[in-house]
């Protein structure tokens, strides 16, 4: 009846997870009985879950990335202090403990905190700096979140049933084949990923589809801002290398239920095939998290040095060049696994050739602030730390991507040291100036100054103290993801990179310290104007937080920097307009599809993991029918009434008024 | 309501994929369009079929027309049955075809040219020996056969 | 968001300069400068973008077929096994079942009851007469101890044509739903907009299947 599942499965005789899960489970319910209590279920139920508008559904995307970055950096505390105790002793961390938490950090932070970070700061932005009301595909965007929520759920399922996979953060075959990972901890990596892999790809689909078919009028290509650019390259590389990945773990689900021989050991399989698969799907991730960084950057780094960004063509061209170059790179990942040395030549010259476009940028974004007036907000100081940081990373991967060098340093801990450099330093300080920057736009208050200046500064030096070891590490001969180890030369180094994990967690600290001053001084903190930066798309052209509609009357554009060319024209003018005929607007109806469908995939793999077939069954029913009665539906639009618009827009345009000083044109 | 798009049929500037270019009620002229790449396909697909047979044909020369004619027939199918075309307004549909093509081919190609030289450096040591000059790159502590990197039955 | 809004796009929404009326050069919405496309375009370029990313996919499985397509761990190859009759006629319903779903989106288009059923029953018969035949042959080899677990040739193999196999079905399921809908709620607008994206998806697999039978099943025999 119930497949492999017992009550053996819960880890009553470990005590870590199963206090860690006791946690998790008392404040989810403490949540839900809150809410419950509260009576906020109707409106979390009719404003955020069944939500199709793209500002709210990103937001969501970036709750559940920060949620994960705490589950995700807990995973990272206990490895550096497993590691700063296991000198000559076996530390705290069993071995087979040790083996799944490393797997869970690497597949948390990759795929439920940098993926839904960058998607979520996407899908927020860029309708509004489009200037347009919605996505291409409202309901289909709430699909795709909730995908990716079921698969962030069910990782954190394996916490307390059953085990998780102990193979890494890329289960590779033989290993993950059923002869040698006999559990379900695999299996839960596997449905997760294909998933929330699935609604990734949604996701995708939407943007890339938003970003080319969907302007407000005169919003040509070379007029769309730069992050609307990354997040169209972003997108086209999801579209392109998502499906590898489903592909692939789909082979490896084969080998492991039904006894195919694509990775295994016998029967002519090649596990090579599956390390050449996962990373042609590998390398462009890495570049699907960093373009969208580099977009936040672009905006960041001009708004607050008060100046166009330089170079915005030669931008535009790097970020293609990347989007294509880097389908061309992926056997670096496995220069040591034996490819011949014409092979690794050719693959070790692209890899270097893809940093010249990343260089492109780095000069940009230096030359934007040259004989700018820089304001050191908290955005542009993530900016300027990533700069630095993303500069040193991509030297040691230039690095790297030498074969002879690569046959030292690689699974040493350089490499953990070398990509944590750039994710944290790019990925991660992107999100964090995107999260600062446009926090204002999404609820109508900025985040407090003094505590994210101070959450950067414990940020950037923790970092270098954390990672900056690990270099040295990795020189000396260590290997990652090592439980214990007997080097005395080591201990030290891994005691001062555990200090720089505490100095982070501080940062952490801070940072949550800093949105709950924020919420509760958000009077004082209010952006009345929804321009609090003086930016220069779209987006700052509409109130904080926009109306559901983003844009009473759509913009027409006329040139680079939209809203910019609005203000220089207002100040010339020193004069309002007079006000615009308002008209009806349909806006996209709410729709529980997409949590529904959520909920019958992870019936779906939860019951996929546990062998429980008959259920399997059920979720499939289930989620078909889910998509009849969608589609069945009569009405998918609502109206919201030209008055309705008008007294909305009315307010927008007192606060307009009074940032410019203005009185308004009687017409 | 959303479903009185009133720009739903016709469109001045944008066209996607299978919108045919034919003005609503010209039947005929869609319909001989699919007949056209019926008429091609089936042509084609004959070919296919009949030189996979054949004697008549160069050997070695069989393989390179097989995906010659594949490639072709894909290009009927997409031109008469997804009219995608070549005008002004299918530009996106086409840069978009183009990049989708482009990865597949890196994809395999690719992968074809990774593995068949990892199949030929990591052969088990028999094989190896047996090669007239084995690479010298290749040092017996990196060898990966004991974990089974299997050469294909050649 | 109605096209309305498009054509009444404003240089300066909120008016926050001096524009008097006519004052600026006149736009028209020339190529260069679109605004939002129309639902039925933007619909059917997310669709083209998802057929896409699932060629990439199969693409994925090709690279896997050639890649293991000679370690048949001493079992039967494709020489051993493929029957090229069979795969005839498999492609002769694809093929002609492409042609169909085509007259049936000509139908809908001209809301000609006749035409769309009668050409979505065709198309529904020879997908399923084309993915009996795949079963057929599928069955015949496991019965010959020539199952996906008996190589790696073979588990690339089952997985390649039955991931095409799968989608087949799906587009069967598809394809019914359709139909219903059509039935219950007539030629609207989003209807169409469904069977435009129902039709390229056929068309598409019957191009993944030009792939197939010419890598796999020809190849397989010349090679």
């Amino acid at each position: 009846m119930w497949g492999k599942l017992s009550w053996a499965a819960i880890p009553l005789d470990q005590p870590i997870p199963l206090v860690a899960s006791g946690v998790v489970i008392a404040v989810v319910v403490s949540v839900l009985a809150l809410v419950v209590l509260k009576g906020w279920f109707p409106y979390l139920w009719r404003e955020w879950i069944t939500s199709v508008d793209h500002k709210r559904i990103g937001i969501m995307y970036i709750v559940l990335a920060m949620v994960m970055l705490l589950r995700g950096f807990s995973d990272a505390i206990m490895m550096r202090s497993q590691q700063a105790l296991a000198f000559q002793s076996e530390g705290y961390l069993p071995p087979e403990h040790y083996d799944q938490i490393f797997s869970a950090h690497g597949t948390l932070m990759i795929f439920f905190v940098a993926m839904p970070f960058v998607i979520g700061l996407m899908n927020f932005v860029v309708p509004l700096q489009l200037g347009v009301r919605d996505v291409a595909f409202p309901t289909l965007n709430s699909v795709g979140f909730w995908l990716t929520a079921t698969g962030a759920l069910l990782v954190n399922i394996s916490l307390l049933v059953g085990e998780f996979a102990r193979t890494g953060w890329l289960p590779f075959p033989p290993l993950s084949e059923l002869t040698y990972s006999p559990g379900v901890g695999v299996d839960y990596y596997l449905w997760a990923l294909e998933i929330s892999g699935i609604g990734t790809l949604v996701a995708a689909i939407n943007l890339v589809t938003t970003v080319l078919k969907l302007h407000a009028p005169g919003m040509t290509y070379m007029r769309m801002p730069m992050f609307c650019w990354t997040t169209l390259a972003s997108n086209l590389l999801i579209v392109a290398a998502f499906p590898i990945l489903t592909a692939t773990l789909t082979m490896l689900v084969l080998d492991r239920y039904l006894g195919f021989h694509f990775f295994t050991n016998e029967a002519g399989g090649n596990m090579m095939m599956f390390v050449n698969l996962i990373w042609a799907w590998g390398h462009p991730e890495v570049y699907i998290l960093v373009l969208p960084a580099f977009g936040v950057f672009s905006e960041v780094v001009s708004t607050f040095s008060g100046k166009p960004l330089f170079g915005y063509r030669s931008m535009v061209a790097a970020t293609m060049v990347i989007c294509i170059l880097s389908f061309t790179v992926w056997l670096h990942h496995f220069f040591t696994m034996g490819a011949g040395a014409d092979v690794n030549a050719i693959f070790g010259i692209l890899s270097m050739i893809i940093a010249v476009p990343t260089g492109v940028k780095v000069f940009n974004w230096l030359f934007t602030m040259y004989g700018g007036r820089i304001v050191y907000a908290t955005p542009m100081l993530w900016s300027i730390g990533f700069m630095v940081t993303f500069v040193i990373g991509g030297m040691t991967g230039v690095l790297l991507a030498v074969p002879p060098v690569d046959f030292v340093l690689h699974n040493s801990l350089f490499l953990v040291a070398h990509f944590h450099n750039v994710i944290i330093g790019g990925v991660l300080f992107g999100a964090f100036a995107g999260y600062t920057y446009w926090f204002p736009k999404a609820f109508g208050f900025r985040l407090h100054e003094g505590l994210g200046k101070a959450s950067f500064w414990c940020w950037i030096t923790g970092f270098y103290v954390a990672f900056m070891p690990l270099y040295v590490l990795g020189l000396m001969g260590m290997t990652r993801r090592m439980q214990h180890y007997d080097v005395a030369a080591w201990h030290p180094w891994l005691v001062i990179a555990a200090g720089g994990a505490a100095i982070i967690l501080l940062g952490i600290g801070l940072q949550i310290a800093q949105l709950v001053v924020s919420i509760r001084r958000r009077h004082e903190l209010r952006d009345e104007t929804g321009d609090p930066w003086n930016g220069r798309s779209l987006e700052w052209a509409t109130s904080s937080p926009p109306p559901v509609f983003n844009f009473a009357v759509l913009p027409r554009i006329e040139g680079e920097e939209a809203y910019w060319g609005m203000k220089e024209r207002a100040s010339k003018d020193v004069i309002l307009g007079p006000e615009p005929s308002y008209r009806d607007i349909e806006m996209p109806r709410n729709s529980a599809t997409g949590f529904v469908c959520a909920f019958f995939a992870t019936i779906m793999g939860f019951s996929l993991i546990w062998h429980i077939w008959w259920l399997v069954g059920v979720a499939i029913v289930g989620a078909y029918a889910t998509f009849v009665v969608f589609a069945w539906r009569d009405r998918d639009e609502y109206v919201i009434l030209a008055e309705s618009v008008a007294r909305i827009d009315r307010a927008n345009r007192r606060a307009r008024r009074v940032m410019l000083g203005e009185r308004e044109l009687v017409s | 309501m959303s479903f009185s798009d009133p720009t739903s049929e016709r469109h001045p500037t944008d066209f996607a994929p299978g919108i045919e270019d034919v003005a609503e009620g010209d039947l005929a002229r869609g319909i001989k369009s699919y007949l056209v790449g019926l008429g091609l396909a089936t042509l084609l697909t004959v070919t296919s079929f009949f030189i996979s047979g054949t004697t008549l044909v160069w050997g070695p020369s069989i393989p390179v027309a097989l995906a010659v004619l594949a490639i072709a027939q894909m290009g009927v199918h997409l031109v008469f049955f997804l009219h995608i075309g070549t005008g002004p307004e299918n530009v996106n549909n086409v840069m978009a075809l183009a990049f989708g093509v482009l990865i597949v081919l890196l994809l395999l190609v690719g992968s074809l040219w990774i593995m068949s030289n990892m199949n030929r450096n990591m052969a088990p040591a028999a094989e190896m020996e047996a090669e007239a000059a084995p690479p010298p790159y290749v040092v017996g502590t990196l060898r990966l056969d004991g974990l089974g990197a299997r050469l294909p039955a050649e | 968001m109605t096209a309305f809004d498009a054509a009444s796009g404003q240089a300066d929404p909120y008016r926050l300069g001096h524009v008097p009326v006519g004052s600026r050069p006149h736009h028209t919405l020339g190529h260069a400068d679109r605004g939002l496309a129309s639902k039925r375009v933007t619909t059917a370029y997310g669709f083209w973008i998802f057929l896409l990313s699932d060629m990439v996919m199969f693409s994925a499985f090709f690279a896997t077929y050639a890649v293991l397509v000679g370690n048949t761990a001493d079992g039967p190859s494709g020489r051993d096994l493929f029957d090229l009759s069979s795969v005839a006629l498999e492609t002769a319903f694809l093929l002609t079942s492409s042609f169909a779903v085509g007259l049936a989106s000509i139908g809908a288009r001209a809301r000609s009851g006749t035409w769309f059923y009668g050409a979505m029953v065709a198309t529904f018969v020879l997908g399923a007469a084309f993915l009996a035949l795949e079963l057929r042959e599928f069955a015949s080899m496991i019965a010959r101890d020539a199952g996906p677990t008996r190589s790696a040739f073979l588990s690339a193999f089952f997985t390649l044509v039955g991931c095409h196999g799968l989608h087949i079905t799906v587009g069967l399921l598809w394809l019914l739903t359709m139909m219903a809908q059509v039935f219950a709620k007539g030629y609207r607008a989003d209807i169409l907009r469904r069977m435009l994206c129902f039709s390229l998806f056929w068309h598409a697999l019957d191009i993944v299947w030009v792939a197939i039978f010419t890598e796999v099943y020809l190849m397989g025999l010349v090679l």
